[in-house]
């Protein structure tokens, strides 16, 4: 097994080890978290596929879409940090209702 | 004006569309109380900057262009791509788009206003930007920008209900994208390139392909907004259909799922909601009749323009009876067509092109899919479009009868803005109109489509 294949496998189960979490917990921090580590993990994909040429060095392509990634991961938990708060703010509690339309 | 003429025409209308609403955007959060003016006139530039596209695109590149931002071009840089079907959807949007910014002036109170018209910008500057996108993982930054923006306007009314939903569409639409973006990444592996057009000229029916399609349907599904995946489905549909015929089933059960809960609402913004659930199904229905080629995805594309407006027309109606009586309850409308005739009008001109009645665009759609179906002997979905018409029918004429009759429980009348009105009738007008043009807007489909891959699905 490449190296190049570990680092692909790892980053899918992170990819699955993080999209569990997001499943099981209802803490909305929690469920963000997960998401972040999701994203880390598609990162890792694309970081390892990097390794394609034979040469040894790199394809400089994933390592632009990771940077462009990250930018998007960080504003998009930004964005989901800001809503929790207000929604602590209002509801008094970090969890999504049960009910869809409340 | 003639020596004006060539200057327009060098203009990259594609950077002006993008850039023009995310700086008008950003002055908007500058300056608040410029804020109405600001967005009425980009979106009223934004008409005339689609025009002024699709004047170009005719005139000077014969059918299609591509721009590399910054003069890198793919693989590194990004590249722009526009022909008859990005005008199109362009199109729409600009004129929605005007619709809803004309409607906002009356419909927000001034704190409500001062936060919707910087995030409403950044939404259409995503929208325009995702329609110029020639690559697929430019298409992820772009629906994750749309998803963000939309996201923001969710949250705007800022009580509970309104940040909770908020919330909960955030999470779905983050966990839809990164699926989507794992799909990209083993494209890319296997083929080396995210150009859509290159991809549809190299892909083909493997493993990895199908693994990546499930993963870019699944994330796309999860953000509800089904978009043009057909670029990219691999030539070879007919050794591998069970995926796509999985669609199809999905869009049917959407339709009826969709119609059924629409019928059953005694609210009208949830009927109009859950409508468009079953409207969206329509459009699935095009993956398992793909195998006819072309037509299909055009009957799609003319579903999803007409919807886009007599939906926007429908939600207004909406917004105006909350204005007008405090509610939304349906059997609680009270004589409207007597007393608000203009939005009762657009409801019910709204509520022709959803059914697909003629000579509505609504109509022309389901025309053309039936056609395509009835083509396949796939009297299934024959069934299900018709079922789904009548479903339709129903729930537009359960709204339209309480709003011809006295309420049990009656109310005061409030005033609603005349430009509320007006707006909803004039996109609700536009979604009929579209009937009358099938010819042009069918032919435009067509324009420089064949370089993206239209007829891979031949």
């Amino acid at each position: 097994m490449s190296v190049a294949l570990m680092y692909a496998l790892v980053g899918v189960g992170l990819f699955c080890l993080g999209l569990y979490a997001l499943i099981v917990h209802a803490h909305i921090l929690r469920k963000i978290l997960a998401l972040n580590i999701m994203g880390s993990g598609v990162f890792l994909v694309l970081i390892a596929m990097a390794r394609r040429t034979a040469q040894g060095s790199p394809d400089p392509v994933p390592h632009a879409m990771v940077i462009t990634g990250i930018v998007v991961a960080v504003s998009a938990t930004a964005l989901a940090l800001t809503l929790l708060l207000k929604l602590v703010a209002l509801r008094g509690q970090a969890t999504l209702p049960d009910d869809w339309h409340e | 004006m003639s020596a004006m003429l060539p200057a327009l025409q060098t203009i990259p209308w594609a950077i002006v569309l993008i850039l023009l609403p995310l700086v008008a955007g950003m002055l908007c959060f500058l300056w608040p109380r410029l804020a109405p003016t600001l967005g009425m006139a980009t979106a009223s530039i934004n008409v005339l900057a689609v025009a002024a596209l699709a004047w170009q695109l005719h005139f000077r590149f014969h059918g299609s262009y591509r721009h590399a931002v910054g003069g890198w071009g793919a693989p590194l840089g990004i590249d722009l791509y526009a022909d008859g079907l990005s005008l199109l959807l362009l199109l729409a949007t600009a004129l929605v788009g005007l619709g809803v910014s004309l409607y906002a002036v009356g419909y927000f109170r001034p704190e409500q206003a001062r936060r919707f018209w910087p995030i409403w910008l950044l939404l259409l500057g995503a929208l325009h930007a995702l329609f110029f996108a020639a690559d697929i993982f430019n298409l992820y930054v772009t629906l994750e920008l749309v998803g963000l923006a939309a996201v923001a306007l969710a949250s705007l009314n800022g009580d509970g209900p309104a940040v909770s939903g908020a919330m909960r569409y955030l999470l779905a639409t983050l966990l839809g994208s990164l699926s989507y973006l794992l799909g990209v990444a083993l494209l890319y592996h296997a083929y080396g390139t995210v150009d859509i057009a290159l991809l549809a000229a190299r892909v083909d029916s493997t493993p990895v392909t199908w693994a990546a399609l499930g993963l870019m349907v699944t994330g796309l599904l999860l953000k509800t907004a089904l978009f043009p995946l057909h670029f990219w489905l691999p030539p070879a549909h007919a050794s591998a259909p069970a995926p796509v015929d999985l669609l199809g089933l999905l869009g049917m059960a959407a339709i009826l799922w969709g119609s059924v809960q629409a019928l059953r609402q005694p609210r009208l913004k949830l009927l109009i909601a859950y409508s468009t659930v079953a409207q969206l199904g329509y459009l699935f229905l095009a993956f398992p009749l793909a195998r006819t080629g072309i037509s299909v995805w055009r009957a799609a594309l003319y579903l999803l323009l007409s919807h886009a407006l007599a939906k926007a027309a429908m939600f207004m109606t909406a917004g105006n009876l909350l204005r007008f009586g405090h509610h939304d309850r349906i059997a609680d409308l009270d004589r409207v067509v007597q007393r608000l005739p203009i939005t009762a009008g657009a409801f019910a001109l709204a509520g022709v092109s959803i059914m697909g009645l003629p000579p509505s665009g609504g109509f022309i759609g389901k025309w053309l899919l039936l056609e395509a179906a009835l083509s396949q002997g796939r009297w299934d979905i024959v069934g299900i479009i018709l079922v789904g018409g009548l479903l339709a029918a129903a729930y537009v004429f359960k709204v339209m009868g309480h709003a011809f009759t006295q309420a049990g429980v009656t109310h005061e009348a409030h005033r609603v803005p005349r430009t509320m009105e007006w707006t909803a009738l004039s996109l609700a007008f536009a979604a009929i109109l579209l009937g009358f043009v099938a010819v042009p807007l069918l032919h435009l489909i067509n324009t420089g489509a064949v370089a993206v891959g239209f007829e891979v699905s031949g």
